[in-house]
């Protein structure tokens, strides 16, 4: 679904991503952990397309298409999602609208008519209860006065009403208590399928008690520098990263 | 000659041809003595420093049409509020069309200032009000010295007016460069409540000047809700001059949407004569082109416990230019004030310009006032979060305009105005959402 080779990304001149090589497959669930400043955010920014970000080499394929040229909306539509770390405040706009306008632009996209407000109501009602999302919740602004729990509950509401092929969640877990956090994670495992795929951005382990990954990666000074499964995660939160650092000089 | 000896010599054959038994006869003469003092203003005006009104004053402007020029109500319906549920005063070019109108004087009276100069039993009224609030200033005696129509609205004492009345002028372009001097005088009683629309609109691309003065009165715990809708033709330019006195515990607001025209210059002044009131000064600009506006605001503060709003917003595109310049004057007795004023704007394009100007002077010594002011652009991390939803990039700018916007249109009491306002503001900014805020 997603291969990624040789990426290299700066930003105002400064390497921040040397040469990251990442192939993910419908079904999986990858996580990507590392220490602060190892350049996780740059990543998911990239693929999600934020133009801040100069990608001087390699490439992004998303089922076999290259991507780097596509704005961030029509990556969108071909159906990556990006969970914010920092979602931002919209006053004035609801989350209901919000979202309304988000489906029906990605549908336009397709080429698809505005999804009748009989489903969307339907559809809303059933992902809000999926993650325990008070109804009032809906007509308030977007993000704005939002706990960090509520926000992050947000992303994945609208990741679950926008039904992506691939979801990129950066530090989802930051900010949550332990039951806002159970609460996310099996609303994330439900939204799971053979068709979909799922990239974990995190700092510590204690997400990956909830979504369990197939693969966990490092990323440490802009490279993926080890690759395993979930016990590496155990590892890392036993040991830190300090041994990983050791590892890569030698 | 220059336009200034032309407009002087006019006034004397106008001054021939009008009732020498008008109560304004000698405010008239005073007023147009005043004009031939201070001429038109210029941008060594500390006031006018931002806005030249030399271009629109190179045209040869006329004062008076020609004719009488009607317009079919189907050309116009689509301007208007509602098609019955509002009381209307209407003009074209200057002159009142009854036609277009929808007056009472069922227990008020929403007339015309042309009849309140002419009959007697509104003799007291005009003498007690008109010109009474006014400025000595440059345009606003043009203005008076020409005044002759108008909307008159005097509502008793507890009187709720229980619809909007929309203050409608049209401009057929039939004649070339035409300078219209409307004038409206409004009295709202003790208690009473009333909302009113103002609207100028060009029907064709022909040049037009408008020197508009009105004159509000709120009586003791009245209530005043204005809005003044700007969405002209890109040749039309209009010079707006509101004066509100308001007595103990009344509440006045004017929104002011400005959207389109070549020039607008926005003189609200706002005086506070009793304690506990209340002023609201709200606007949102949007701008492209070479528009140019200018709000230039006064709120003066003469009694103590009173409060002032004011919230502007600005978003200025391509080669416009806007400006904000909102002074305070608190009085040595206004003690207790809470005065507020916000500023915001963003700027869309390298090449538009705002000039952000606050100006407080305060005489007292326990108040509070703020003000704050901010220039920017649309935030890029905001922008890229709509996108990564989806969401194109027009699109998104306009929802961010939206957010940016929605206070002010938040405060809009008339519903269907308010749908009216973000329509236009959707057609402004080139895009539908699919829903209203």
């Amino acid at each position: 679904m997603l291969q990624i080779k040789d990426l290299h990304a700066s930003v105002e001149e400064k390497d921040i991503l040397k040469g990251i090589n990442l192939t993910v497959n419908p079904g999986e669930v990858h996580a990507i952990m590392g220490p602060n400043g190892s350049g996780k955010s740059t990543f998911a920014s990239v693929i999600a397309g934020k133009d801040e970000f100069e990608v001087t080499k390699g490439e992004i394929l998303l089922n076999g298409e290259e991507i780097l040229e596509l704005d961030p909306e029509e990556r969108a539509h071909k159906g990556i999602f990006l969970s914010f770390q920092y979602p931002v405040e919209i006053p004035g706009v609801t989350v209901t609208n919000f979202i309304k306008t988000a489906i029906n632009e990605t549908r336009k996209a397709k080429g698809l008519k505005d999804m009748p407000a009989a489903e969307m109501l339907k559809m809303i009602k059933e992902k809000a209860d999926l993650l325990e999302i008070d109804r009032k919740f809906l007509s308030r602004s977007l993000n704005e006065g939002f706990s960090g729990g509520e926000k992050k509950r947000n992303e994945i509401f609208q990741m679950a009403m926008m039904e992506p092929k691939l979801a990129i969640l950066d530090e989802t877990d930051s900010g949550l208590d332990i039951d806002a956090l159970k609460v996310v994670a099996n609303g994330v495992n439900k939204l799971r399928s053979p068709e979909n795929a799922v990239v974990l951005i995190t700092h510590y382990q204690r997400l990956l008690d909830y979504i369990v990954p197939d693969f966990v990666h490092v990323l440490m000074n802009g490279k993926i520098v080890k690759s395993g499964t979930k016990e590496l995660a155990y590892e890392l939160e036993e040991k830190g990263y300090d041994w990983i650092k050791e590892e890569v000089k030698a | 000659m220059s336009l200034k000896d032309k407009f002087i010599s006019s006034f004397l054959a106008f001054e021939d041809y009008l009732d020498d038994d008008s109560p304004i006869h000698d405010l008239r003469n005073k007023a147009i003595n005043n004009f031939e003092l201070k001429g038109f203003p210029s941008k060594k005006e500390e006031a006018w420093k931002y806005t030249s009104l030399k271009s629109l004053l190179k045209a040869d402007l006329s004062l008076f049409p020609k004719q009488e020029n009607g317009v079919d109500f189907k050309e116009v319906k689509k301007y208007f509020l509602h098609d019955i549920d509002t009381y209307k005063i209407v003009f074209v070019d200057g002159v009142y069309s009854s036609f277009l109108s929808s007056t009472t004087h069922e227990g008020m009276d929403v007339c015309l200032l042309s009849a309140a100069l002419s009959k007697d039993k509104y003799k007291s009224v005009v003498e007690t009000y008109f010109n009474k609030i006014a400025k000595e200033e440059s345009m606003t005696s043009l203005n008076t010295a020409f005044a002759k129509e108008g909307a008159y609205i005097f509502i008793p004492k507890h009187k709720e007016v229980e619809k909007p009345v929309e203050i409608l002028n049209f401009y057929t372009g039939s004649e070339v460069s035409l300078m219209l001097q409307p004038r409206n005088l409004i009295v709202v009683g003790e208690n009473a409540h009333i909302q009113i629309i103002e609207r100028h609109q060009s029907l064709s691309e022909n040049a037009v000047l408008t020197n508009s003065v009105t004159e509000i009165f709120a009586e003791q715990r009245a209530m005043v809700d204005y809005y003044k809708i700007q969405n002209d033709l890109p040749e039309a330019s209009l010079i707006d001059n509101t004066y509100i006195k308001q007595e103990r515990d009344s509440v006045c607001s004017i929104h002011t949407f400005s959207f389109g025209g070549k020039l607008t210059r926005n003189n609200l002044n706002f005086y506070q004569y009793g304690e506990h009131c209340n002023s609201i000064l709200k606007g949102i600009t949007i701008l492209e082109g070479k528009q140019h506006v200018d709000h230039n605001t006064l709120v003066h503060h003469i009694a103590p416990n009173c409060e002032s709003h004011q919230d502007y917003k600005g978003i200025y595109d391509e080669n416009s230019i806007g400006v904000f310049n909102g002074k305070i004057l608190v009085e040595k007795d206004a003690q207790k004030l809470n005065a507020f004023q916000q500023n915001n704007n963003i700027l869309i394009s390298d090449k538009a310009t705002i000039n952000s100007k606050p100006q407080l002077e305060i005489f007292a010594d326990d108040v509070r006032c703020s003000h704050g002011c901010t220039i920017g652009q649309l935030d890029d991390e905001a922008l890229f979060y709509l996108r990564s939803r989806g969401i194109g990039q027009k699109e998104a700018q306009a929802l961010l305009m939206y957010a940016f916007a929605n206070n002010v249109l938040e405060s809009v009491k008339i519903p269907e105005l308010k749908k009216r306002i973000n329509k236009l503001i959707a057609r402004k900014i080139g895009v539908s959402l699919g829903f209203d805020l």
